[in-house]
């Protein structure tokens, strides 16, 4: 700020230094530097928690660091990388990643879709319905993991009840290993759908009243006016959804951890974030963490990257 | 409704029940979901209030009866998360309040005022709110127990603050750590919001000659109230419930600074297995600062949910 002091003075000299000290003026007045304090003190905070980390756990992944004492930078190569693709663990939970990612997140948007179309129209006290149908997103995973614990109980759960009611035997939900995913993403959903519906809710809402009129003057039904002219309209809100629900998917550990209370899931049920914490902080490998982390990384830039370019394009950023 | 009127009288009859039958099967759906979302909290609240004798001989979902209704669950599980209680916070709320002051700056910075490379800036902030924690999680290890020991360098001070005990140092790395990482979403709600506002409320500031602190303190921040408390809720609700972070940086769950969901995963287990009864009171015990925010600011929950989308 004491620089304002010299730029007042100058008056007139040669023509290139009037350009280049009323250059320097006009930058320091510039909306820019005024308000850097504003944007610059969280800005830095952020970049060197979010790309600082980031830079850091893609150095340490290329060493071969591991249990105590200090990463070893002179040998740098990608052999953790090669050893993570080649291992049959890190293959299953990719695999079972991709389940989670497209079960998980498919049956989220249907299913939001639909409980934002049922609560859209004509039913009363339609916002006291949302917030219940929404409450399971305030809880924290560490609790709904928890209640579904509870739920999917062998003995006493009430799945079961309902299964051996219906005539069939008991269901080892998390403990077989070929349902505990399909349960796993059961229970994401009821805590996620209520999300989805809000935002496709707001999505509904910005579509003109006058358009359900006119498909209903022209005869059309109301699930045909749904399915052809408006969930159409939707593809913003859908996209958006979407994107946060895959990079959800990517990232879940928590829900998976504290159903068991310890770093292996439920068999069936593990993924890369769980392998990644379970190496890192069970084993100490670090850099094979590191290497598996920068991957999922990877894969959700891959995601939010075309949508992030899609909205640049779209100018809605 | 006027559309009987429209269509004539012949078949008033036949489409009033046409509409009726819907607007029933509408009804019955409403009713089926709000089971689907309650059920789980229904049983385990039921659950809670249950002797052991009485979880095991009566159905999940069903009220105690009688003998069978006890507080002890929620008593036990209160004495065991009350300290966790206080860790979780004292960690949250001025992880909250860091946070959303930064997000506001931030948004501030860029909303209201012109300039180039704005763009750029933006988007590394909208990353910032995409990127998995599980990428940063072993620098945060390694920075916060090795690079710069915060924790132990605070303990001796934290330890003379009343009411507080030298490991609650530990959760000073938490805060700072949190109020980083929120700092883009944070930053991303308040745009949205500024961006809504009429650039005329800057402009007119900028005529009178206003400094641009002037113009946030005495604009930006009165007319933001209303946003201030969206995204205060939201980041609360994220921060309290957040588990990643604090398995990271406050290690065990038997650890005296362990907050509520670092704890909640471990209670009531032995080896004979777990005991419901205590697991379900300690997770509605651990669930009610965040119930308690949501029933009263359901909507602004729900608007903050809406915007990061």
């Amino acid at each position: 700020m004491a620089t304002h002091d010299n730029t007042e003075q100058v008056t007139d000299t040669t023509d290139e230094a009037v350009g280049w000290e009323s250059k320097l003026r006009y930058f320091l007045n510039s909306d820019f530097v005024r308000s850097a304090p504003y944007w610059g003190i969280p800005f830095v905070l952020m970049s060197i928690a979010v790309y600082g980390g980031i830079g850091y756990n893609f150095a340490i992944s290329f060493t071969d660091y591991e249990g105590l004492g200090t990463p070893d930078y002179s040998t740098l190569d990608l052999e953790m990388y090669t050893q993570a693709l080649s291992s049959d663990a890190f293959i299953s939970a990719a695999q079972n990643n991709l389940v989670l990612l497209v079960g998980f997140t498919t049956i989220c948007l249907v299913l939001g879709l639909f409980l934002a179309v049922l609560l859209d129209h004509g039913i009363r006290f339609s916002e006291k319905f949302q917030t219940v149908y929404l409450l399971p997103m305030s809880l924290s995973f560490v609790v709904t993991a928890q209640l579904w614990l509870w739920m999917f109980n062998v003995e006493s759960g009430i799945l079961n009840l309902v299964v051996t009611t219906l005539g069939f035997n008991p269901v080892d939900w998390l403990g077989n290993p070929s349902i505990a995913l399909g349960a796993v993403i059961f229970a994401l959903i009821w805590q996620f759908s209520g999300y989805t519906m809000v935002v496709y809710l707001a999505g509904l809402q910005s579509i003109p009243d006058d358009q359900f009129e006119a498909a209903r003057v022209d005869g059309a039904s109301i699930i045909r006016t749904y399915l052809r002219i408006i969930v159409p309209q939707l593809k913003e809100a859908s996209v958006s959804a979407a994107v946060v629900l895959m990079v959800f998917a990517l990232k879940a550990f928590t829900f998976l951890y504290a159903l068991v209370g310890r770093y292996r899931p439920p068999n069936g049920t593990d993924i890369l974030a769980t392998l990644m914490v379970r190496r890192a902080f069970k084993f100490g490998e670090w850099a094979y963490s590191a290497a598996i982390a920068t991957m999922l990384l990877i894969m959700a830039l891959g995601v939010i990257g075309p949508y992030l370019y899609y909205q640049y394009k779209q100018g809605s950023l | 409704m006027s559309q009987p009127s429209s269509t004539g009288s012949f078949d008033v009859a036949s489409l009033v029940e046409d509409v009726n039958l819907r607007r029933v099967a509408q009804y019955a759906l409403v009713v089926f979901f709000l089971g689907f979302f309650l059920v789980p909290l229904e049983t385990g609240i039921m659950t809670a209030i249950k002797t052991n004798e009485s979880v095991a001989r009566s159905l999940p979902f069903a009220p105690p009866v009688g003998e069978g209704f006890t507080l002890g669950n929620i008593q036990f599980a209160l004495e065991q998360l009350s300290g966790s209680f206080f860790n979780s916070l004292i960690m949250s709320i001025p992880a909250t309040i860091g946070s959303v002051l930064f997000g506001s700056m931030a948004a501030y910075g860029l909303t209201m005022v012109n300039w180039r490379a704005q763009m750029g800036m933006l988007m590394l902030f909208v990353v910032g709110v995409f990127v998995p924690y599980q990428a940063v999680l072993v620098p945060l290890a390694r920075f916060w127990n090795n690079i710069f020991p915060l924790a132990r360098m605070l303990e001796p001070m934290v330890a003379s603050i009343p009411f507080f005990q030298g490991y609650h140092a530990e959760l000073v790395p938490l805060v700072i750590t949190h109020i980083a990482y929120g700092i883009p979403i944070c930053t991303i709600l308040f745009r949205s919001y500024y961006q809504s506002l009429p650039n005329s409320l800057v402009e007119a500031g900028k005529i009178d000659g206003a400094s641009i602190t002037k113009i946030y303190r005495r604009v930006i921040l009165p007319i933001s109230k209303p946003m201030f408390g969206v995204v205060f809720i939201y980041q609360f609700t994220q921060i309290y419930n957040e588990f990643l972070f604090a398995f990271t940086l406050v290690t065990g769950s038997d650890a005296p600074a362990a907050p509520v969901t670092l704890v909640l995963p471990a209670i009531g287990a032995s080896t004979s297995g777990i005991d419901f009864g205590i697991r379900m009171s300690a997770a509605f015990l651990a669930a009610v600062p965040t119930l308690i925010l949501y029933v009263a600011f359901a909507e602004q929950f729900a608007k903050g949910l809406r915007t990061e989308a």
